[in-house]
């Protein structure tokens, strides 16, 4: 497949200029890594509604919890480590339960952060967000669709955890689609096996299912950017219609995408499914798609987990 | 400075004696509850909402509203019973504190009205108070943010991060006021953590800081005085408390810190005594 490769942080950080052009009540918080998270460019354009905080990840997230409670829509941004690990409590307590209207954009989510090593290869962050009351998570697949995310997020109250992975993706979606908070997108249809993936794993799903095909396997592919709330209905319909799914995603295997695909299938139509992620292993050093082949959670990866399902079901 | 009458003077007393007896009322009812960081802190809330502060319960999210951030938010019967003597709510409301139908959450919720922030978990409450002083600094805005902090409190890390973002943002709107009462759950807080020399602390994170005793309503009203000054640079205000103020068998222990009066006889007793203090003002 042929893709246009682009940094979801640059479009992270253009989205947010354009939107602090449109909106006053915009504010934007980073702890020492806005030339990394791209929050930079916001704080070049607006500097006097920009705060870089230093290494604070904990008073950063209560300093937003402040803010939005003043009436201000809060964009803060870090390493998806530090913006969840380091500060969940801060998050938990001063926005979360008040339900304030911040917005955590985390770049540098799952294993492909790469070089760094596990100490920055964070890999629980959708488990832990997703379990907060009152948070909504979103990994976007592309640069296109972080741009729509990113606005979407803006215009509707609330907290919401936006996971932004390190490396140049794929523009696997159009400038011109649409994102639609909750729904899975069928990005191919199949009949014998669905590949669900999210974020940085969706184009890998894709390159699979055209490996599958050549096994003459008609392999379904849906690009999960929503995790909370899950498209309970695209689920349970693919479910019934393929009977087998395997799930991916550049997270630890537990608490993340599968696991809530599996909460879904065992309470309302159960099929048999494998995860591919992370083995509820730390990562360690490597340029990242050298990372994804090691832990098997590249195209082939998922190419081995579909085969190996469906000898199961057969 | 100003005048205070000393019938403003009786008047805040009475207050800090009432909101006394609605913390010992409230904890037995809910038979839970921190009684012992209430009662040192109930000159401070009966300044705060009857002389310093501009609110109005009537309107409780008016945008102008100086806030409170009740960042020692264990303390929250004697907020409540603050904010209900103000008016944002029914005294009688106040008894239902911790129980299932009510609105009054054992630590402060933004379901009660008056209350600008949600707290309980130690050391978070400065930052957000730093978040509304900054606020208020973007929109131009002349409301001024306090926030109550506990001296066990600053054990925590969080808040030192707050004080030196606090004083690198020059956040001359933002008041913060510890009180010192010197004892945490577990015992003595200078058995757990040495936090002095606090004063000389605060003053090298770039605050003014303002010692007195906590107890004393005209002390209170100056030091606020003296912090609205502004100099560029946020105020902390040591409030020098005791543990328990005010009921004899909870002074200077840690064992009423989270525990309301153990029996009928106990519980007469505190009202006893704070129905004395009451007649001698």
């Amino acid at each position: 497949m042929k893709w246009e490769y682009e940094s979801p942080r640059k479009a992270y950080g253009e989205t947010l200029v354009e939107l602090g052009k449109e909106r006053e009540d915009i504010v934007v918080l980073d702890a020492d890594l806005s030339t990394s998270t791209k929050t930079a460019m916001f704080g070049k354009k607006f500097p006097e509604r920009f705060f870089n905080l230093g290494l604070q990840e904990q008073n950063m997230m209560g300093i937003a919890a402040g803010l939005a409670r003043s009436g201000k829509t809060v964009f803060t941004s870090s390493f998806a480590v530090f913006a969840t690990g380091r500060a969940y409590d801060q998050v938990r307590q001063s926005i979360a339960y008040p339900r304030l209207n911040v917005k955590i954009v985390a770049t540098h989510g799952g294993v492909t952060v790469g070089e760094d090593g596990a100490s920055h290869q964070m890999i629980e962050d959708i488990g832990l967000m997703c379990g907060l009351p009152n948070f909504r998570v979103i990994v976007p697949v592309d640069s296109n669709e972080v741009r729509r995310v990113i606005r979407f997020v803006a215009y509707e109250y609330g907290p919401f955890y936006v996971r932004l992975t390190r490396p140049s993706l794929p523009n696997i979606t159009s400038k011109d689609d649409e994102f639609i908070f909750g729904r899975g997108a069928v990005l191919k249809d199949g009949d014998d096996i669905t590949l669900i993936a999210t974020g940085i794993e969706v184009s890998y799903a894709l390159l699979a299912a055209e490996r599958l095909e050549k096994d003459g396997i008609s392999a379904a592919v849906v690009n999960m950017s929503t995790i909370k709330p899950i498209d309970k209905d695209l689920i349970i319909k693919y479910a019934r219609k393929t009977g087998a799914i395997v799930t991916a995603e550049d997270h630890n295997i537990y608490n993340g995408l599968g696991s809530r695909v599996a909460e879904v299938l065992v309470e309302n139509y159960p099929v048999r499914m494998l995860r591919v992620g992370m083995p509820d292993k730390f990562g360690r050093s490597g340029k990242w798609n050298e990372l994804l082949k090691y832990y098997e959670m590249d195209d082939a990866g998922i190419y081995n987990a579909a085969k190996k399902l469906l000898e199961v079901k057969k | 400075m100003s005048d205070i009458s000393p019938e403003k003077i009786r008047e805040l007393k009475l207050i800090a004696n009432k909101i006394r007896e609605l913390t010992i009322k409230m904890v037995y009812a809910a038979q839970s509850g921190h009684p012992g960081g209430s009662l040192s802190a109930a000159e401070i809330f009966a300044v705060l909402y009857f002389h310093e502060m501009n609110v109005d319960p009537k309107n409780p999210e008016w945008e102008e509203r100086d806030r409170f951030v009740l960042s020692k938010g264990h303390a929250s019967p004697a907020y409540y019973a603050a904010l209900a003597l103000r008016g944002f709510f029914s005294e009688e409301e106040l008894v239902s504190f911790r129980k299932l139908s009510s609105r009054l959450q054992g630590h402060p919720s933004l379901m009660v009205p008056g209350v600008d922030m949600c707290t309980g978990s130690l050391g978070q409450g400065l930052s957000a108070a730093i978040g509304m002083a900054l606020a208020a600094k973007l929109d131009g805005k002349s409301y001024k943010v306090y926030a109550l902090l506990g001296d066990g409190e600053i054990e925590e890390g969080n808040i030192w991060e707050a004080a030196m973002t606090a004083a690198t943002r020059k956040l001359d709107n933002l008041i913060a006021i510890v009180d010192r009462n010197k004892i945490q759950l577990d015992d003595f807080t200078d058995k757990m953590v040495i936090l002095d020399p606090l004063e000389e602390k605060w003053n090298a994170f770039g605050w003014r800081v303002l010692s007195i005793n906590g107890h004393d309503v005209v002390q209170i009203i100056r030091a606020l005085e003296v912090a609205k000054e502004v100099d560029g640079r946020p105020t902390v205000i040591i409030a020098h408390t005791v543990k328990g103020k005010g009921v004899s068998y909870m002074e200077n222990t840690a064992k009423y810190h989270g525990k309301p009066p153990q029996d009928e006889e106990e519980y007469n007793k505190a009202l006893k005594e704070i129905e004395e203090e009451r007649r001698e003002i």
